[in-house]
């Protein structure tokens, strides 16, 4: 009898991905230079994050027609995102076959209390965290993949930078610790006690860990793998550089094309600066960004989930 | 006493890691390959799952495909692995394959693998998995979901449409480096 929507098989397609890097695509062009490029999957959104900052207003769920479209367009695994708590967008992208479901910050929360049960789906969900209790409660909630927040939408990599040394630094600090204080720690981190000890004796999260929020460069997605990610995400650093695509739309095309070929490679060679110095050659304009600390608190994405 | 046994796992893109760790169980010694000078004085080589364009792109890129295909050992390609070789990609498999054929994520599952030769079933686990198409008359099918093959070997080539390195059953990787082995002592 074949089982389908086990915990292995939610979290296994994430151990497909690494290595991998994640673009955000808001149409079915926008996928077809993501894959051509080497994407491992495109995550589906109505706006990139640079784009939302920029407009403000109610950021939700794309457009299931868009997002139709961009499984038409690709065979690569088609991710979503739906607002947190959002359960009802869930249930929609889970109608529509995406691969996985993004539970994310990067759009208007729906609940400030809860996270969508996601054990109650059969697609997976990967949520973003900002230190080790968060990763953990994620995925005591049913979350088979966690990718670290960052600052969205920003081209700044110094929140990932953060994040990712939160959670890495805090299970270094648990494989320290007596096993009769780990039900302190357990308490300290607000997770579960089973999870808190899972990590204390594997030394790792127990699903895929990417890192997401203000990669720009080939440069920054090496510095995130060597910090210990599986792979990344990339929103707005690909689709909001270059040339300026109301003035020179195939320039801009072509820009965007060989940035995100050379953030793909620098994944996979992350720990050769050789290949990283070849490939972050001549890539023209990034994205012009905004430093994360100068951001008012109510802009900060990062803050979003409990 | 015989050496270990050298395997590189290709390790551009997907679940590299997992296959890592189950061969270095198993005694072998393990190098990751991301460049074609890495494929030299290994006794076999690892294609894992993974997205197979990213990995054919990757590879292409630094010739690691002309590489594959002029390397004479034992190879073992899972789910993209087996996809990067069969007769549309690298041409070494004489099989054509159906990608992502049971359909998406949520058609994914797990499903017991019947092996020929022993009575003990396999527990498969199957991720937007391929189907094998059409198999050419040299290829030995090793095992089979409902009357499909699943697990496949052609001479030095062992193919598995499914992840035996996402489970505990080590028995595939012995199968593969049993036929390492093998194709050390056809060379030597």
């Amino acid at each position: 009898m074949a089982e389908y929507g086990t915990l292995r098989v939610k979290t296994g397609l994430a151990e497909m991905l690494k290595g991998g890097v994640i673009m955000d695509v808001v149409d079915a062009d926008q996928a077809r230079i993501a894959e051509e490029a080497g994407a491992c999957a495109v995550m589906a959104l109505e706006r990139v994050p640079a784009d939302i900052r920029r407009d403000g207003g109610v950021a939700r769920m794309s457009d299931p027609q868009r997002i139709r479209e961009i499984q038409e367009a690709v065979s690569i695994p088609v991710m979503a995102k739906c607002r947190i708590g959002h359960f009802a967008e869930a249930q929609i992208l889970q109608a529509l076959e995406v691969d996985y479901i993004d539970e994310s910050e990067v759009l208007t929360p729906a609940d400030v209390e809860h996270h969508v049960d996601k054990w109650q789906f059969t697609v997976p969900f990967v949520c973003g965290a900002t230190n080790l209790g968060e990763a953990l409660r994620r995925i005591s909630e049913g979350a088979a993949m966690i990718r670290t927040k960052g600052e969205a939408g920003t081209g700044d990599i110094v929140n990932a930078v953060t994040h990712m040394r939160a959670v890495f630094g805090a299970i270094r600090s648990l494989q320290t610790l007596r096993g009769d204080e780990l039900h302190a720690a357990a308490k300290e981190h607000r997770a579960p006690f089973e999870l808190i000890r899972w990590v204390a004796e594997n030394g790792r999260l127990p699903v895929v860990t990417f890192t997401a929020g203000g990669i720009a460069t080939p440069a920054d997605a090496s510095l995130c793998m060597q910090l210990g990610a599986d792979g990344v995400f990339v929103g707005s650093g690909i689709f909001k550089s270059g040339r300026d695509p109301l003035d020179d739309r195939e320039g801009w095309a072509d820009d965007v094309a060989r940035r995100a070929r050379a953030i793909v490679e620098a994944t996979t060679h992350f720990d050769d600066a050789k290949v990283l110095a070849d490939v972050s050659a001549g890539l023209g304009q990034p994205m012009v960004g905004i430093s994360a600390s100068t951001l008012p608190d109510e802009e900060r994405l990062e803050v979003r989930g409990w | 006493m015989e050496r270990s046994p050298r395997i590189g796992v290709l390790a551009l893109q997907g679940a590299f890691r997992e296959h890592v760790q189950v061969l270095e169980r198993l005694g072998a010694e393990v190098v990751e390959v991301r460049l074609p000078e890495e494929l030299d004085a290994l006794d076999g080589l690892v294609i894992p799952g993974g997205e197979s364009t990213t990995i054919m792109r990757l590879a292409r890129l630094y010739g690691l495909d002309e590489a594959i295909r002029a390397y004479q050992g034992a190879i073992f390609g899972t789910c993209a692995g087996m996809i990067v070789l069969d007769r549309d990609h690298l041409g070494l498999a004489d099989l054509e394959v159906d990608r992502n054929a049971y359909g998406r994520q949520v058609r994914s599952f797990e499903a017991d693998v019947e092996l020929s030769g022993d009575e003990r079933p396999l527990h498969g686990v199957f991720i937007r998995a391929p189907r094998i198409r059409d198999l050419g008359g040299d290829l030995e099918v090793l095992g089979e979901l409902d009357g499909e093959p699943v697990l496949v070997r052609q001479g030095r080539l062992l193919l598995a449409s499914f992840h035996p390195e996402l489970t505990d059953d080590p028995r595939v990787h012995q199968l593969f480096l049993d036929m390492v082995r093998e194709e050390q002592h056809v060379r030597a």
